[in-house]
């Protein structure tokens, strides 16, 4: 393998840790997923931009990119408060509160989504509040836009939370004594300090939520042109034996995926730059 | 590891005394308002659903709960999801050590990729993830009419579930210890080797007691998701009842049937098991730190 | 246990650590390695371990080949930098490791293991600390139980890499005399590794000074300090102020001055650097006929037994270091400002 030059070293077990890491690794991720690829290049590129650019494919894009999008936003902002709070502030209860942030992680996606449906249901806890209002939630784009805040929450807390706690209390010393106040404090030397790792979680939140499938179902009410998402659509195609037209979404899926994952290494190689120069 | 580090308050002023605030501390309002904002937004999105899960399952009350979770197709459930877990954690144990040891302790060209690569499933949907082992294994797929030739069964039954499992889960071991490992160097291991121990000698007794908590850390996370997995398992597994259904997709079909009571009772059962992993997890975080 | 490296080449990429380097290691002697960061000592050293490979050349142990022989089996005692001691594992466990490591035909039986560990204990005399962990000991104490590690597994030879590079001055200084002492008492062939003079001069019976993946002189400290091999080896070891100057039938003239260097015979006639330590700078006060290089005091620090002067000649820019006796300075009485005549009273000249 002239691929993998490596350097002498007396530790053994070189060739065995990494052929079996590249075979594995093969066996179960790279093997198959260059099965959606093949299986797509047999449509012609007529046949596959008609199948991807379908009037119900389209609108499927526009709630699954638009509420992961919001869905994003939202945690940035929220993300970014449950952080600064945990990491700043005592209150009683913290620790539950701090290990409580990661439930979306632990929780399976189905318990997630049928617990959030009975909760922002007309007659739920939380949905009866909105019924006044004549705002209904569940079954909606809303309730989509829910279970994606849901499923991306922890992402943008957990990769602000060590920078923050990382801050030198000094840097807002020092601003202190140059005379400026809290609020200008915040925007000009805490934010900044933390906006590639704020960046990051969002990414890091909308690339989830883009294939999230689970919480979203039952929730969304999954009627076609208005609360379908994309993966769904694959789904639906799935069961209906359309298997080139559920592959050829779910390349396009892969694809901005892959982007995203690219974009989160950058992201993340700029947050290391940023805390290893300060 | 996350609350501990609290920046020290000042001291209560002593009786009298006036107050100053310290120069990097907010007003007490302005502190009192940002925890209740962020404690308002924990709750409607986490703690109220959390919450809602337990109530649902036991308000026909606990006959029915009873009932609803040691039904044979529930315990079926449970036990195939057992199952899935017992298989995919162990393998991505083994990858992940074996993929940390090779990326941690070797420099050779190509390591970046295969990090960002090894990565890779945690971007992937796990709808995506179930269905490019429909196109392996399938009727349709690669090896459809070679398997159905030998009469062996992947899709819609029980090694679908596991490999889609393992798919979902194949980075979470080797992404703990592989900073973890890399942090660490390899001089323990080479004053080992000049010892005189020999390459599992080296693992066992230097390598891997260093990277213990990371390890199980790792593994508690490997799990839950294993235990938990939907979207992946989902388009393996063709729900067939007592055969191949998991817990969370045996949750789906009941809530699909209206039987609320019992969905949420079989879910309530993996909501405890999300909680136990919490704890676990916040455990292990504060061994860890020290 | 004499070691041997013949002609021995390493290369990273295109930077090459160790350059045709041959050296001999004679048995029981303790030996030490001394350059700059850079300079190819810890290579050289884990070459001699075979923690590092060879791109050409030879290593022997007793005159044997052992240049393909893997660490294992090259039974040699290694102290690494940072120590390494096992974080996980109690200090006896440490010191027990390469025993316990052993094949079972070749591992001695618990008791044997118990004695041997509790004997290396009390030699490096940390008995009472056996059931400690090394995060629990102080930086001096790790070493030392590095030292004990290594011991265990009766080494043929003993390498130790920088083995006081992240202790504290004062531990330093004890640490290095209880080594010297340890060896007297094994007499087991030792390496080590430092890039710090003061540590090699003191310690050691023989220096090999290294610079730029070659070794530029071996001999014992006396010699290298004495009579350095070149420029290089002289700035090295210790402080040194440079002259430009020209020699001239077995003198050398600098600044107005001119200094006897009769062992410098060889020094082709011409444009010349010449080197004097500190303590050999002799001040005069100006007197009618007296000669030297004419310079300003700029600064005077008393410091301990020494006082320091700081004097800039009148022609060229490099401050000259001067190194007193309390006595001499008393007499001499000098204060910032004053002007002085400075005197090198021995000087090595190397061609320009």
């Amino acid at each position: 393998m002239p691929l993998l030059l490596r350097r002498h070293s007396v530790l053994p077990g070189f060739g065995l840790a990494l052929g079996f890491t590249l075979l594995y690794l093969s066996l179960v991720v790279l093997i198959p997923l260059s099965a959606a690829f093949l299986k797509t290049a047999s449509l012609t590129w007529g046949a596959f931009t008609a199948e991807v650019t379908a009037p119900r494919v389209l609108a499927s894009y526009r709630l699954t990119f638009g509420a992961s999008f919001l869905a994003a936003s939202i945690n940035a902002v929220a993300g970014l408060l449950v952080a600064w709070v945990l990491v700043r502030y005592r209150f009683p209860g913290k620790r539950l509160v701090d290990a409580l942030v990661d439930l979306p992680f632990a929780l399976p996606t189905a318990v997630a989504g049928i617990a959030l449906a009975a909760v922002y249901s007309t007659n739920g806890w939380i949905g009866r509040l909105f019924v006044p209002l004549d705002v209904k939630i569940a079954f909606t784009p809303l309730g989509v836009l829910v279970a994606l805040t849901f499923i991306g929450l922890p992402f943008v807390v957990r990769t602000v939370q060590p920078v923050l706690e990382d801050l030198e209390p000094e840097l807002e010393e020092a601003a202190a004594t140059l005379g400026a106040g809290r609020l200008q404090t915040f925007a000009r030397v805490v934010f900044p300090t933390v906006l590639p790792a704020l960046l990051t979680g969002f990414a890091l939140a909308f690339a989830r939520a883009i294939g999230e499938y689970g919480s979203v179902i039952f929730i969304a009410g999954n009627m076609p042109m208005v609360s379908e998402i994309t993966p769904l659509l694959i789904i639906t195609k799935l069961e209906q034996y359309d298997y080139a037209g559920a592959t050829a979404l779910a390349v396009v899926m892969l694809l901005v995926s892959f982007a995203l994952l690219l974009l989160i290494n950058l992201l993340q190689w700029w947050t290391r730059r940023r805390r290893a120069a300060a | 590891m996350t609350a501990l580090a609290l920046p020290s308050q000042p001291a209560a002023p002593a009786a009298g005394a006036r107050r100053i605030d310290r120069a990097t501390a907010e007003p007490a309002w302005v502190r009192l308002a940002l925890i209740g904002l962020a404690l308002a937004f924990l709750t409607t999105f986490l703690f109220v659903p959390l919450a809602a899960v337990f109530y649902e399952a036991l308000r026909k009350g606990v006959v029915v709960y009873a009932r609803a979770i040691t039904e044979p197709d529930a315990l079926a459930a449970v036990r195939l999801t057992l199952l899935a877990a017992a298989i995919s954690v162990p393998l991505n144990l083994v990858f992940g050590v074996a993929a940390a040891w090779a990326i941690a302790k070797f420099e050779f060209r190509g390591k970046n990729v295969l990090v960002t690569l090894i990565d890779l499933p945690f971007s992937v949907s796990p709808v995506i993830a179930g269905l490019i082992y429909v196109l392996v294994f399938g009727l349709q797929g690669w090896l459809g009419e070679t398997l159905r030739d030998h009469d062996l069964k992947v899709i819609f039954a029980v090694p679908g579930i596991v490999l889609a499992t393992v798919f979902v889960t194949f980075p979470f071991v080797a992404r703990e210890l592989i900073p973890l490992m890399q942090a660490q160097g390899v001089e323990e291991e080479e004053a080992a080797v000049v010892l005189g121990a020999r390459g599992w000698q080296v693992l066992w007794r230097v390598t891997l007691p260093n990277v213990k908590w990371g390890l199980l850390y790792g593994v508690i996370l490997c799990n839950a998701r294993a235990m938990g997995e939907f979207g992946a398992v989902s388009v393996v597994s063709g729900h067939i009842r007592g055969m191949t259904n998991t817990l969370p997709l045996h949750v789906e079909i009941l809530y699909n049937e209206y039987q609320f009571a019992a969905a949420f009772a079989a879910a309530s059962l993996l909501a405890l098991l999300a909680l136990v992993t919490l704890a676990l997890k916040a455990w292990v975080e504060r061994r860890f730190s020290h | 246990m004499s070691i041997e490296v013949r002609n021995v080449t390493r290369r990273f990429g295109s930077f090459a650590a160790l350059e045709d380097v041959s050296l001999e290691v004679c048995t029981g002697e303790l030996l030490a390695l001394l350059g700059p960061s850079g300079s190819g000592k810890t290579t050289l050293l884990r070459v001699i371990a075979g923690l590092e490979t060879v791109d050409s050349g030879q290593v022997l142990f007793h005159g044997e080949d052992a240049t393909t022989q893997h660490v294992r089996e090259r039974r040699v005692g290694f102290v690494f930098q940072h120590y390494a001691l096992f974080r996980h594992l109690s200090i006896f466990e440490n010191v027990a490791f390469g025993l316990r490591v052993r094949p079972r035909s070749r591992r001695p039986p618990e008791a044997e293991i118990r004695r041997r560990v509790h004997e290396l204990l009390a030699l490096v005399q940390l008995d009472w600390l056996a059931d400690r962990y090394p995060h629990q000991l102080s930086g001096g104490q790790r070493q030392r139980i590095a030292l004990a590690r290594a011991l265990a597994v009766e080494p043929r030879v003993l390498l130790l890499d920088e083995p006081f590079g992240a202790l504290d001055a004062k531990v330093r200084q004890e640490l290095r005399r209880w080594l010297r002492r340890l060896h007297d008492e094994m007499h087991i062939t030792s390496v080590f590794v430092t890039h710090d003079q003061d540590e090699a001069l003191e310690v050691s019976d023989r220096v090999v000074v290294m610079n730029e993946g070659r070794i530029q002189q071996v001999g014992t400290p006396q010699e290298v300090y004495d009579q350095p091999a070149n420029a290089f080896v002289y700035r090295f070891l210790g402080n040194v102020n440079l002259f430009h100057g020209r020699v001239q039938e077995g003198r050398a003239l600098i600044g107005g001055d001119s200094v006897a260097v009769p062992a410098h015979g060889d020094t082709p006639a011409g444009a010349a650097l010449a080197f004097a330590r500190p303590h050999d700078i002799e001040v005069l006060r100006p007197r009618a006929g007296a000669q030297g290089i004419a310079a300003r005091v700029e600064h005077v620090l008393a410091l301990g037994s020494l006082v320091r002067v700081d004097l800039r000649p009148d022609a060229g820019n490099e401050v000259i270091h001067a190194e007193l006796s309390r006595e001499d300075a008393r007499g001499l009485a000098l204060a910032a400002g004053e002007r002085v005549l400075v005197r090198p009273r021995e000087v090595r000249v190397f061609a320009a």
